[in-house]
């Protein structure tokens, strides 16, 4: 690939410009009397060279493979006759996919389409040029940076303090991608969110009890026929999660409780990695145990007493999910009850309570509001949970509260949308953005409290 | 004399209720024990499920038949290149060697069962020796090839075909006896599972699409998070004034350890696939989405990591003139090192597990061609899980249980790494 070829022409002329700015570093100090009276050492000229060549040279290749597509695909469609725009956007997105394709090589061109072929020959002959001016532009860029640090070199040139300055530069740079993320995140499914609304009103997404999103994709149906009621889905998330959390919550507390406070150090060697293990299943292995194993063993059980189990049961996803859990409540209950100061226990076993009193009359209480903490962190795990139910709970949206029968969340609901086609604009795509924005501002409330309070907790000890 | 008495019923009332609390202690005791077992129990359930629906599909059946393969038959030249033969069909080839080995069998609808009996694979397989010997061309080779999955069931007895008692299942039991008499039949070590990627026939459908991508997507992963990870925790724990912004940034990266790792599917979707257009399905997209998803991970360690180095170290680099980076670069970030690099497996093998985002952005898809590179269509171990899961035979099922054990092996491996390396390089100071 050509464009590969001259970032490494870059790179070779970086690495040059490096030795030999090093070098030249050298000889001039070695002129002034030693290394020392040089303002830095010969390594950061030889540093910035290789900034100076790589930096300017990326920046301009970024910009310009940025760019360049659209004003590409702009021009190739200038060669489209009027009647064929005036078929609308659909047709000549189709039609401009067609020619990148067969640019690309990756499929054959028809032999009979005089328009294609045009198409085709001027988005070869534009993206050749494109590549070869940026490339030439790029390695020139690359040779005037590190002939401009060559020419720099001297005795009082602050080569240090400019090559120190860009890493801090890069470091911040680094440490706002976790900015950049969450704007991403929040831009991404907030647009597509305000789109999706501007086709469904939010009062009917929010309110309404039906949920069909497979009926609006047919054609000339208008998609507000009360088919986008998001309210089984939160019911269904919400009778899920709290199955997971009855589960989850008193077993990793009382395992925690054991594990702190009661178990040996061998138990605890043991039982402390298993527990990690747990945690570091993948969630796809609990969702393929949940839908072969345990589903089928509900649904056998339930027969043998005469209930009818659903085989896509809530039960069986909420289960197995609260399993999941467990080690997530064990592990943040573990570092709350460790918080908790010796003195506190050793008084209330001093007074005489045996050790199961004090740890439910002292340690508990003061424990509390970090291990409500941890129950929040892990309720918002389990509503953002996807894989378990994805593969072990239903499609269906019951609007129920019996956990015995098939419900769906809106995980599934996420994925059953956006996998398969990809037409981007109808109400069927959009409604995951939107299920998405509900469940990211539900998970970052959670998240927020939980963390807040669990802060503050920490604080009070310390 | 009033006062001893209330202190006597005191402690007899104390006395009295003792038996009630030491029972009720250990019933408190007896409940931890309960819920650590619990937990204990489930996981072995897990693992030993796995394993025992895992293990037979390690195992595969090959057949061996006399195949009559003539070049004008085949459709082949004189002088067949390679090419040639190995693009030539051999089904039919593989048909008569079927109705030579089992000469009784003459209606239309038993012919079509015996065809069914070696897979569809055996056509490659047999393509694939005459290219390693084009001289078996022109003569009756004898060949193993593979056996269908329901055969290769039968063939080892697997407990859910003892029941199966109907006409075509013992028409079929009474063939394989008859080729274990002739010392045809034989159960192999399953090496395709090793070697190919995935395929509509379970019997050669294999892993090794999904590993390469998972291993394309987690280099990906690697060569963005880490570098990017280690700067923003120096930065934070070096740098960084105690302002505003500062403050943001450290709320956005705990939230963000929070956030469901779907909704970072949808974040790939609309950006890198919509608004950025790289490819679909691609291991490149996504490493970029799983690496946004393991950095706080990185940076929480690595910053706990930084922390621990103690402050003296820093102090001591600094008297003697080196600057603020040239103390970070020498001297604090080498002896932190440990700790960033466990955290870093520890977030890797969170993302080799992950499937949900990946999903999103169409790694779901069904891709037979091992994947040769980062823009290649690929597919993910866990994903290939999730594709299997939901095949109805029993043999695919057999074939995810085995999928998994190669995703735990992997993972335990990774973390089996960090523990070392904890244990290895940990100092106390």
């Amino acid at each position: 690939m050509p464009l590969s070829n001259s970032l490494l022409i870059i790179l070779a002329i970086a690495l040059i410009g490096f030795f030999i700015t090093r070098q030249r570093a050298y000889s001039i100090a070695l002129k002034n009397g030693g290394v020392a009276k040089l303002h830095s050492l010969p390594l950061y000229y030889g540093y910035l060279a290789g900034i100076w060549a790589l930096v300017p040279a990326l920046i301009l290749l970024a910009c310009w493979s940025a760019f360049e597509n659209t004003l590409i695909n702009s021009s190739v469609l200038g060669l489209a006759p009027a009647d064929l725009v005036a078929q609308g956007e659909d047709q000549m997105a189709l039609l401009l996919n067609q020619v990148q394709n067969i640019a690309a090589g990756s499929i054959e061109a028809s032999p009979d389409d005089a328009l294609q072929a045009r198409m085709v020959a001027r988005m070869q002959s534009l993206q050749g040029t494109s590549l070869l001016i940026k490339s030439a532009l790029a390695i020139i860029l690359a040779v005037v940076g590190v002939l401009w640090a060559f020419k720099s070199v001297n005795p009082n040139y602050r080569a240090r303090i400019k090559v120190e300055g860009f890493v801090r530069i890069a470091m911040l740079l680094c440490a706002s991608v976790a900015v950049l993320t969450t704007v991403g995140i929040v831009f991404s499914v907030l647009f597509e969110s305000v789109r999706f609304f501007g086709k469904v009103p939010i009062s009917e997404f929010m309110l309404g009890t039906h949920w069909s999103p497979q009926t609006s994709i047919r054609e000339d149906q208008v998609a507000s026929e009360g088919s986008f009621g998001a309210i089984p889905l939160f019911l269904g998330t919400l009778l899920i999660s709290a199955i997971a959390l009855i589960v989850a919550v008193p077993i990793g507390l009382m395992s925690a409780i054991y594990l702190t406070e009661y178990a040996k150090p061998q138990v605890r060697a043991f039982a402390k990695p298993a527990m990690e293990i747990l945690a570091g299943i993948p969630t796809v292995v609990y969702g393929f145990f949940a839908a072969l194993t345990v589903a089928p063993a509900l649904r056998g059980w339930g027969e043998s007493i005469g209930l009818s189990v659903s085989s896509e049961s809530a039960l069986a996803a909420g289960l197995v999910m609260g399993v999941m859990i467990i080690p997530f409540v064990s592990s943040l209950s573990d570092d709350v009850l460790n918080a908790v100061p010796q003195t506190m226990r050793d008084g209330s076993l001093g007074l005489g309570a045996t050790k199961s009193e004090t740890i439910r009359q002292v340690v508990i209480p003061a424990a509390l509001p970090g291990i409500v903490g941890g129950v929040l962190l892990a309720a918002s795990r389990a509503i953002g949970e996807t894989m378990i139910v994805v593969m072990a709970a239903g499609l269906a949206a019951n609007m129920t509260v019996n956990p015995l029968e098939a419900v769906t969340t809106v995980t599934v609901q996420i994925v059953t949308l956006l996998t398969g086609d990809q037409e981007f604009d109808s109400a069927k795509t959009l409604a995951a953005f939107a299920l998405g924005l509900m469940l990211f501002i539900t998970t970052l409330v959670l998240n927020v409290i939980a963390l807040h309070v669990v802060r503050k907790y920490r604080e009070q000890y310390e | 004399m009033n006062n001893t008495t209330t202190k006597r019923n005191t402690t007899d009332i104390v006395k009295a209720g003792l038996a009630k609390r030491y029972a009720r202690e250990r019933r408190f005791k007896l409940m931890g024990v309960a819920a650590v077992s619990i937990s204990m129990a489930f996981l072995a359930f897990l693992l030993i499920s796995i394993f025992a629906k895992g293990l037979p599909a390690f195992q595969t059946t090959y057949i061996k038949l006399d195949i009559t393969l003539e070049k004008k038959s085949l459709g082949l030249p004189e002088e067949p290149t390679a090419i040639e033969i190995s693009r030539a069909r051999y089904d039919k080839s593989i048909k008569k060697a079927l109705l030579a080995q089992f000469p009784d069998v003459t209606k239309r609808k038993e012919k079509r069962m015996l065809y069914q009996f070696v897979s569809s694979y055996a056509s490659r397989q047999v393509a694939d020796a005459l290219v390693a010997d084009p001289t078996l061309l022109d003569t009756t080779a004898s060949l193993w090839v593979l056996a269908d999955d329901e055969v290769a069931a039968l063939a080892r007895q697997a407990d859910y075909t003892l029941e199966k008692k109907d006409k075509q299942t013992e028409i079929t039991r009474a063939r394989i006896e008859e080729l274990k008499a002739e010392n045809r039949i034989e159960t192999r070590f399953n090496w395709l599972f090793f070697q190919r990627g995935d395929s509509r026939e379970p019997e050669a459908a294999g892993i090794k699409g999904a590993i390469m991508g998972s291993f394309y997507t987690l280099i990906v992963t690697l060569v963005l998070s880490f570098p990017i990870g280690v700067a923003a925790a120096v930065y934070l724990e070096e740098f960084a004034p105690k302002n505003k912004l500062t403050d943001i940034i450290e709320v956005n990266i705990n939230n963000l350890a929070a956030v469901p790792s779907i909704v970072y599917g949808l974040l790939g979707v609309a950006v890198f696939i919509n608004f950025f257009h790289l490819p679909r399905s691609a291991p490149l997209v996504g490493g970029i989405v799983l690496s946004l998803m393991t950095l706080p991970t990185i940076i929480i360690a690595s910053r706990a990591a930084l922390k621990s180095v103690p402050p003296s170290i820093a102090d001591a680099a600094l008297a003697l003139g080196a600057s603020k980076i040239q103390t970070i670069t020498h001297h604090v970030l080498p002896l932190a090192m440990p700790g960033i690099l466990t955290g870093t497996i520890i977030g890797m093998a969170q993302a080799l597990g992950e499937s949900a985002p990946l999903l999103m952005i169409g790694m779901v898809a069904f891709i037979v061609d091992v994947p040769t590179g980062i823009t290649d269509p690929a597919t993910v171990l866990p994903v290939q899980v999730y594709l299997w899961s939901d095949s109805p035979e029993r043999a695919f099922t057999e074939r995810t249980s085995a999928a998994i054990m190669v995703l735990l092996i992997f993972l335990i491996a990774m973390n089996a790494l960090a523990v070392l390396l904890r244990k290895q390089f940990e100092r106390r100071w």
